[in-house]
């Protein structure tokens, strides 16, 4: 658990010690704030939809988010050629892989958090319901947990941060539109891809201030196969 | 102590090392010696556990590398051939995040750090970040690196590459100030530099172990030729025919003949030059120079890792 809290600490400063962290948060939050003023406020709506728009418009940002912040976690070690150091040192490649991905969890739920103005200011003319804002928020840490597992899973396997990025990119778009197949394949896969879909079943409950276990149970799930394919891969760097 | 058997390293059908086995001692500084793509990179990662090797066993300080990776990870300093440094952060920032991730406690990390900067001359750039430090210091800090956490054994792969002379002095001089404390091994194609840092040499060819001994060891394997440069004053077939007269000289070569000086190289061991100087002076010319040949050592190394020794 050191070595993870290690890795994560160096990290997480290096992440803001550099512009690339900085122009993250600030293109997240000045996204987040157009969509909110543009399509979230629009109109005469009642509180509750307001805050379920917010929603639905802070999960996209914070998919891309994800890709775009874990997509150096280790394709940039390997890049700058950093990794020897690590692969030399008494940690466990699991740790390796771990400490990366908690501090860009990290990173990216602070991102988010900044967000929570936005919410608040529904409180001038309106009413919130704070479960629906913990139940919200709950859902876009999963959803940012299972992105930033993938990305970190496309940055094992990239050799470059740019290849990272378009992999996980690709793989992101691919457990989107998952839902779509399942509109046009015949069951049993229509129900598997609709269980599959990172987005549409299972982050509307959230955005409407519902919490289903299955929803909590799926991204952990996802963010657990993916850390697990990631870790296995920075394993098998060692036979090559 | 660091006992190498058997072992070989594939990279898809090639074999970048090949049933590779030595040993060196506690205590003993080692130059690893090979052209580029010799497998001396191979090798020195797969000691220093971050590669697995295709077969083989590697056993430090009687840790075996396969086994007890982690245990034997803290007993290893590793130089990579590119020292890795993390731009953004500072020469102490980055020395204390090495030190505590091989295990160096927290309250610990600060005094180690300080040591080993005092050791490798890195106090005047503590806070200096490491994106901003010229070539020399990088490898110093990358020296650091592989010294912080106290370990007994040192893998430095060519840790004088892209150095200036000056700079080359004083990594010669911090390698053997490591001497007495460490069991080192350091890779590098230029014989002339870790020949003079070194007490044994491992040369590697093909990823091949083909040769090992001190350099006079090996000198002696391959004939115990070298070349004394010889300027006289005087006709040059005499000059030439007093050098032929002494035993042991095996070849002789005008290099230059000018109006009144002539250079001659004689392939000799460097111990013959008092004989040459007897055999010129009783030929009655004028002895101007009696050295040992430059390219002596390259000449060595060249027949050493091309395989032109037989």
């Amino acid at each position: 658990m050191r070595n993870v809290v290690l890795i994560a600490r160096r990290e997480l400063l290096a992440m803001v010690g550099t512009m690339a962290g900085w122009v993250i948060l600030a293109a997240v939050l000045a996204v987040d704030g157009l969509l909110f003023n543009s399509f979230a406020l629009e109109g005469i709506r009642r509180s509750a939809e307001v805050l379920t728009r917010f929603f639905y418009f802070s999960s996209g940002t914070t998919m891309v988010a994800a890709i775009f912040v874990s997509m150096r976690l280790l394709a940039e070690e390997r890049q700058a050629g950093t990794l020897p150091l690590l692969y030399a040192s008494p940690v466990q490649d699991v740790d390796i892989v771990l400490g990366k991905f908690v501090a860009g969890l990290a990173f990216l739920c602070g991102v988010t958090l900044l967000t929570a103005y936005m919410p608040l200011l529904i409180l001038i003319h309106g009413k919130v319901s704070f479960g629906h804002l913990a139940a919200g928020y709950l859902g876009l840490v999963l959803l940012a947990s299972a992105c930033m597992a993938l990305g970190t899973f496309a940055s094992a396997l990239a050799r470059t941060q740019i290849v990272a990025g378009i992999l996980g990119g690709a793989m992101l778009v691919g457990l989107l539109v998952a839902w779509q197949l399942s509109r046009v394949a015949e069951p049993p896969f229509a129900g598997f891809f609709a269980a599959l879909a990172l987005h549409n079943l299972h982050f509307v409950p959230f955005q409407s201030g519902v919490v289903h276990l299955r929803d909590v149970a799926y991204y952990l799930l996802v963010t657990w196969v993916l850390l697990f394919a990631a870790t296995r891969v920075v394993e098998a760097r060692r036979w090559r | 102590m660091i006992q190498v058997d058997g072992l070989t390293k594939y990279y898809g059908a090639r074999a970048a090392i090949h049933d590779l086995s030595f040993r060196i001692s506690t205590g003993e500084v080692v130059g690893f010696l090979g052209l580029n793509g010799a497998g001396k990179t191979t090798t020195l990662k797969i000691l220093a556990a971050v590669l697995l090797p295709s077969s083989g066993s590697v056993r430090i300080d009687g840790l075996d590398v396969a086994r007890a990776p982690l245990s034997l990870k803290q007993r290893i300093g590793y130089l990579p051939e590119q020292p890795p440094l993390y731009d953004e952060m500072t020469v102490g920032e980055y020395l204390r995040f090495v030190a505590e991730l091989h295990g160096v406690p927290a309250a610990r990390a600060p005094s180690a750090v300080e040591a080993v900067e005092e050791r490798t001359d890195l106090r005047e750039v503590h806070r200096e970040l490491l994106g901003a430090l010229s070539h020399g210091f990088r490898q110093r800090v990358g020296v650091a690196q592989a010294l912080v956490h106290g370990p007994s054994v040192l893998l430095l792969d060519e840790p004088s590459k892209g150095l200036d002379p000056a700079q080359i002095i004083e990594m010669r001089s911090l390698l053997r100030s490591l001497r007495t404390t460490h069991t080192v091994l350091v890779s590098s194609h230029i014989l002339p530099e870790i020949a003079q840092t070194c007490d044994r040499l491992l040369v590697i060819r093909d990823g091949e172990l083909v040769a090992q001994g001190t350099e006079h060891e090996l000198e002696q394997r391959l004939g115990g030729s070298g070349t004394v440069v010889v300027q006289v004053r005087g006709p040059a077939p005499a000059a030439e025919n007093a050098l032929r007269s002494v035993p042991g000289v095996s070849g002789v070569t005008v290099a230059s003949a000018e109006e009144d000086r002539v250079e001659l190289h004689a392939d000799a061991p460097e111990g013959l030059r008092p004989a040459i100087a007897r055999a010129v002076v009783a030929a009655g010319l004028d002895l101007v120079r009696l050295d040992v040949g430059q390219d002596r050592l390259e000449s060595l190394f060249l027949r050493l890792t091309r395989g032109t020794e037989t």
